[in-house]
């Protein structure tokens, strides 16, 4: 083959030397932005499987283990909280897997990074279907991320379980009939946060905080169901990538707003709150569950406070915000599942801290373990569909799930709390409602059942 | 020409083949590889021949993807002159790019284009009623009626990427050996010189961008095509960085190389990330390792052979792909 002469040797080694140090330094900064959790792998050890039929039945099921795949950030900008949840997940089932697992099979949990790329998305999830044959795919992580494989996976007549984003882009049976969410999606848990301040701070002067994505977005319609567009003052949204917030809450400050309603990740949070602190404005924060979580919030803040030469306590400051929450808090102790999740964490993810991260990924594995053993003994892939169609028992949620063969929502409500000292404290009862403007939002009357003694839930 | 010509039949023959023996998720690669191919092809021939850096061609592809989502969205085009019209959009838009780079040089280059591919893809989340926001546009793409209902949509995503790569690297090997090719080397090793000799080195910088940038669109054309979805968070900077450390690791100005830098982003990743899966790694620590791997790849591949894999491997055959007498005797000094 004939090619171009490359450049001379001392101009190309010069050229390449100065992309070379480039590169390493793109990729160390890519390197270090990533989650230093990480968790045991190896599988739990055997125990007996009883002597029943069981079958290859489906294609990742074999008589004695189910294997399931999933992409996560492990590396990239979403990593850090987030790369805490799929070990969760895995914890949990290697505890199901050496308390006699689903019907006597394993399940093998495939999880693979694609950094909150798309792009990587894409490639990771056709390795797990084309190459690793998973028989599901199980909590894939991002709206933009999931997206990109939500197509595929349906017409390979994957399913594609309890989704970790509450875009209500899951919900559509009739063109991704495979796909389902799970957690409390964004509008409902706008209209409960809305429903409250509208309540709670009648003829104060509100303003909002939130992402300029459909994660914000969405929250923001369902607080405008609920609060009269004559109290809201200012609507302010911020992109992730730029961490300068300064505007937005000198805009809050000067609207007067002595209430902000904040659907933020984390990190802006923690910045809302700072950069507010500088100001000497002090309004009263209400802030969705997904920014909300207590021993996330109070490291983020004295991590940024620090960077910012300035030393304060987190837990002081957060205290006092208005939150929400679909599972129990990690703080209430007493509640079964929390004791059963923490018993399960100290044994096999016990290097991770147990928050809001690790209780989302055991909690969702625990669901889906639940559609597993409901799946029959036997389990297709279509089975495992129908059985979560067919609705699911409520177990670690505050509220009934949505799932019928008309709706692929989740969870559909949460319970107002406030956070002191460091941990989330339950006001009231959960409250439901649909995602509807019109939608009534009713306190949800039924309790919760108790965790099983066993742990694992049964057939 | 004629064993360009010859060599382009042969890849296109082998890729048909493999693509049929392998499994749908190799397919996937072939895709995955030949897109590569194409953005850091045009990679290779700007900073290789032209002697330009470009640390934003991310953006290069961000813009041919989304020109492919919006014109299959709303227009729903052939995808042909889909692609041609992403190609044609991008060659202008790094034509502006080349007007403003023919003013810099070095590192204000290189930090000018690193602004570029860091501030564009963030346009979309700007205006999500056009480009759908940080969530993306949904790209609908399926084999054509005629292949049959099973045919497998991999593989002719597979055959469209690979024809694209092939396509383009044929017209970027006859470009560089031909007069433009020769302006481009001229100007890359003495402005002066080439200024002297008549050839006009604005014009001559420019050009190069323009057809660099329009790989880019192909590419991002093409990725946008086999992973059903643009979204910035597709259009990394780390993809820029991506895309001239294969350059540099195929061996910088050689179109070969193109191939073996694609290879490389594409297949040693997955690979280190199993190996270390499969020894009991946490999947935590493999998703970290591949990382570290590629800066040591690198560097190892810097130390050993200065002129990238396509340098080690003529060296090593001996044959004279690369004529190297000179340069030899003063790499050895």
């Amino acid at each position: 083959m004939n090619a171009p002469r490359p450049p001379t040797t001392r101009t190309a080694r010069r050229r390449a030397l100065t992309a070379v140090a480039l590169a390493t330094a793109a990729l160390t900064a890519a390197a270090c932005s990533s989650g230093s959790s990480s968790g045991p792998a190896s599988a739990a050890s055997s125990s007996g499987s009883s002597n029943a039929p069981l079958s290859a039945s489906a294609p990742g099921v074999t008589a004695t283990t189910i294997t399931v795949g999933s992409h996560q950030p492990l590396t990239g900008p979403a990593a850090p909280g987030y790369s805490e949840i799929a070990p969760a997940s895995n914890a949990y089932f290697q505890y199901v897997n050496a308390n006699g697992g689903v019907y006597g099979r394993k399940i093998v949990y495939k999880y693979r990074d694609d950094g909150y790329n798309p792009t990587q998305t894409a490639s990771v999830v056709r390795q797990l279907v084309l190459q690793d044959n998973v028989y599901a795919l199980f909590d894939g992580l991002g709206t933009p991320t999931h997206l990109a494989v939500v197509n595929f996976l349906n017409s390979e007549k994957i399913p594609d379980v309890f989704v970790a984003s509450g875009c209500d882009c899951w919900n559509s049976p009739s063109t991704t009939p495979y796909t389902f969410g799970w957690q409390l999606d964004y509008i409902r848990e706008g209209k409960v946060l809305g429903q409250y301040v509208a309540q709670h701070f009648k003829g104060k002067k509100i303003g909002y905080f939130y992402q300029n994505d459909e994660f914000g977005q969405d929250g923001v319609k369902g607080l405008d169901y609920e609060i009269p567009k004559s109290m809201v003052v200012a609507r302010e949204n911020y992109v992730p990538t730029n961490v300068n917030i300064a505007p937005q809450v000198a805009a809050l400050r000067a609207a007067g707003a002595q209430v902000v309603v904040s659907f933020s990740i984390p990190a802006f949070t923690a910045l809302l709150k700072l950069t507010s602190l500088k100001v000497s404005y002090a309004p009263q924060l209400v802030v969705s569950n997904v920014g909300s979580d207590p021993i996330t919030l109070s490291g983020l803040v004295e991590a940024f406070a620090k960077q910012g030469g300035a030393t304060v306590n987190g837990n002081q400051l957060i205290n006092g915000i208005i939150t929400d929450g679909y599972l129990p808090s990690t703080g209430n102790t007493a509640n079964s599942w929390i004791a059963l999740f923490k018993k399960v964490h100290d044994t096999y993810d016990a290097k991770a801290p147990f928050d809001g991260n690790v209780l989302y990924g055991e909690a969702v594995a625990y669901t889906f373990v639940a559609a597993m053993f409901k799946a029959g003994r036997n389990p297709t892939r279509a089975s495992l569909v129908s059985a979560i169609q067919g609705g699911l028992p409520q177990g670690p949620a505050v509220a009934p799930y949505d799932y019928s063969s008309t709706s692929h929502f989740g969870i559909t409500g949460t319970y107002m709390g406030t956070i002191t000292n460091g941990a989330l404290t339950e006001e009231g009862s959960a409250l439901t409602t649909d995602t509807t403007a019109t939608g009534a939002i009713t306190s949800y009357t039924g309790t919760q059942q108790e965790a099983p003694a066993s742990g694992v839930p049964s057939p | 020409m004629r064993r360009v010509l010859a060599s382009i039949v042969i890849v296109a023959a082998v890729v048909v083949l493999l693509s049929i023996k392998l499994n749908a998720f190799r397919d996937y690669q072939i895709a995955e590889i030949a897109t590569y191919t194409t953005a850091v092809a045009g990679l290779t021939v700007l900073t290789g021949l032209s002697g330009q850096i470009s640390l934003g061609h991310g953006a290069f592809m961000a813009i041919g993807g989304y020109t492919t989502a919006l014109l299959l969205l709303h227009l729903s085009w052939p995808f042909v002159i889909v692609l041609l019209v992403s190609a044609a959009i991008t060659a202008a838009a790094g034509g502006v790019v080349g007007v403003a780079a023919a003013r810099l040089s070095g590192p204000y280059l290189a930090g000018a284009t690193l602004m570029l591919g860091v501030a564009l893809p963030s346009i979309a989340s700007a205006y999500p009623g056009t480009f759908g926001g940080d969530q993306g546009l949904t790209v609908v793409f399926n084999a054509p009626a005629f292949l049959g209902a099973n045919f497998p949509l991999t593989r002719w995503q597979a055959w469209v990427a690979t024809a694209t790569a092939l396509v383009t690297l044929t017209l970027l090997a006859s470009l560089s050996r031909g007069r433009i090719g020769r302006n481009w080397r001229a100007v890359r090793d003495d402005e002066v010189a080439a200024a002297v000799a008549g050839i006009d080195v604005a014009r001559a910088r420019v050009l190069a961008f323009v057809v660099s940038a329009a790989c880019g669109g192909l590419a991002g054309s093409l990725l946008a095509v086999i992973t059903a979805l643009v979204a910035p968070g597709a259009f990394p900077i780390t993809l820029s960085i991506t895309l001239l450390t294969a350059a540099v690791i195929g061996g910088l100005g050689t179109l070969p190389g193109a191939v073996w830098g694609a290879l490389v982003i594409v297949l040693v990743q997955p690979y280190i990330t199993n190996v270390a899966y499969s020894h009991g790694l946490s999947a935590t620590t493999s998703a970290n390792i591949p990382i570290a791997a590629y800066g040591l790849i690198l560097i190892l591949i810097m130390l050993a052979f200065p002129q990238g894999l396509q340098g080690a491997v003529s060296r090593l055959l001996g044959f004279g792909l690369v004529p190297l007498k000179k340069e030899d005797t003063s790499e050895r000094t």
